[in-house]
């Protein structure tokens, strides 16, 4: 699997397909068992989580896992926890409150009072407090109204678009993540088993059948 | 009253004795979820290096002041050494292991340093000079309440609220609750959480070998024991108020110390243990968390 800068790239599959894993795999919190990652050419499989963080991968984890009692601005502070550059982290922050208005006025609060909504844009912005250069996105749309998936998809091609930051997303919910990806992967039990571009896989029958639904 | 006054300010000093050593086992079981059972040994270990500190520099001459400052600088650094070195020989190896595995570890690690310390040192009971200034002041108040424990309670007040200010303010305190509330999310965020591990036992320690020093200095003498007694009180402290939550240790620790004292105040000093203990029991039936602690939820 490859992926190249600027991209937005995703990885469909059935539940239990291995996505989550491979995700864990490149942030180090999953060592693989075999095979190498290589990030700017260079191995990180063999690095402590904490260091693939600062050469520039963050991740929005399934599920969110905003710290439940941390307010909104400590889990924001703990996206930026390996930088120093205090100036560049608030213009961050007055970026991130500009994509997602909603954040300011629940700086405050406990990340577990937010809505499901509220804390995928929580999630989402405590991984680009990083300053990320690759983000991987582990299910966004999980649990949420589709006005507000709506929402998200939009942001993350914005953030995309306007940063250059390379997308690695996985989703469920194909038909979404094909819509948004410039290019696409299908994993079958731990393997991927087809790779293209969005758009041929959007048209593809084995992939409408097994994974669009149609 | 006047009887009444100085056992509610005797339970007050005593009470944040065990709200120091509380505040360890709580930080400890925030982190790894394990109770530190060696903990109340760091705190004996604390008392003895002061002891030793403090005997060597009466024997140069420093001042009373200089001894107690030097001697709890000491006795801090060398706790701390200690906790530190206990994580990593003890906890670190079994942090995968089935979490009965570091409790036994723990206990092991304490009844080696008790013996180790009883070997290294003496099983006798050894005078502890009281290396705490008396205040012309207090003259007065004697009767009820002595310097030692006014000098135990500013000092036990501004180091919770030093605690406080770095666990809510710092990098590193925001760090170690985020790391108490999800660990791999906070590795996930660039935290090396070996080094958030190490601070906290690094913190403890600190605050028990501060808490060992105070009690010697009032009670007036030490052995290798006084670390099992008084960690089984702090500990139970530390579950009374909610284990994991830190105003928890410090309130479980205050009401610790109210009761004993007016058990023995206004029943038999045989009976304070009895009533301490039984006070854990009944909270537990009533709010098995601990009074501040957050029951934990069932993750989906």
């Amino acid at each position: 699997m490859e992926i190249s800068e600027g991209e937005i790239i995703t990885l469909i599959g059935a539940n239990g397909a291995g996505k989550t894993t491979t995700l864990m795999s490149i942030s180090g919190l999953v060592p693989p068992k075999s095979g190498e990652i290589l990030f700017l050419g260079k191995p990180i499989h063999k690095m402590s989580p904490d260091k693939i963080v600062s050469l520039g991968i963050s991740q929005v984890p399934e599920g969110r896992r905003i710290f439940p009692h941390l307010t909104v601005m400590e889990n924001l502070h703990m996206g930026a926890f390996l930088r120093r550059d205090t100036d560049r982290i608030k213009k961050d922050l007055e970026y991130i409150f500009e994509l997602f208005p909603i954040l300011p006025s629940r700086r405050h609060q406990t990340g577990g009072t937010l809505s499901g909504g509220e804390q995928q844009m929580l999630a989402i912005s405590r991984a680009l407090m990083a300053r990320p250069r690759l983000l991987l996105l582990d299910e966004p749309s999980l649990g949420l109204a589709p006005k507000i998936i709506k929402q998200i998809f939009e942001i993350i091609r914005k953030i995309n678009a306007e940063h250059k930051t390379t997308i690695f997303l996985v989703e469920q919910n194909a038909n979404l993540a094909l819509q948004a990806a410039d290019r696409g992967y299908v994993m079958e039990n731990g393997s991927i088993v087809l790779s293209d571009t969005a758009q041929n896989l959007l048209s593809n029958n084995d992939v409408k059948k097994a994974y669009l639904g149609l | 009253m006047e009887y009444f006054f100085g056992l509610l300010l005797g339970g007050l000093t005593r009470g944040s004795i065990y709200a120091l050593i509380a505040l360890g086992y709580t930080m400890v079981y925030g982190i790894i979820g394990l109770i530190n059972f060696a903990h109340g040994e760091i705190y004996m270990i604390g008392a003895f290096t002061a002891l030793i500190i403090a005997s060597v520099l009466t024997i140069y001459g420093f001042s009373k002041i200089a001894i107690l400052i030097l001697a709890a600088l000491v006795a801090v650094i060398y706790s701390s050494a200690y906790g530190f070195t206990i994580e990593k020989i003890a906890y670190k190896p079994l942090r995968q292991a089935p979490r009965l595995s570091p409790l036994i570890s723990a206990i092991g690690m304490s009844i080696f340093l008790q013996n180790y310390v009883r070997l290294a040192q003496t099983s006798d009971f050894l005078p502890f000079p009281n290396l705490i200034p008396e205040f012309q002041f207090m003259k007065k108040y004697e009767h009820i309440f002595s310097s030692t424990e006014l000098m135990i309670l500013l000092t036990t007040a501004v180091v919770m609220i030093i605690l406080t200010l770095v666990i809510k303010f710092t990098k590193i305190g925001i760090a170690m609750r985020a790391t108490a509330q999800d660990r791999d999310m906070a590795v996930l965020s660039g935290v090396d959480v070996n080094r958030i591990i190490s601070m906290t036992f690094i913190i403890g320690s600190s605050l028990a070998a501060i808490g060992g020093i105070l009690i010697a200095s009032h009670i007036g003498q030490i052995n290798f024991s006084i670390g099992f007694i008084a960690g089984i009180k702090a500990f139970t402290a530390a579950v009374l108020g909610g284990i994991g939550s830190i105003p928890g240790a410090v309130l479980g620790g205050f009401i610790l110390g109210w009761t004993e004292s007016f058990a023995t105040g206004y029943v038999s000093s045989d009976y304070e243990d009895v009533f301490a203990f039984a006070l854990l029991v009944l909270i537990l039936i009533f709010k098995p968390e601990g009074l501040l602690g957050k029951s934990k939820a069932n993750k989906v």
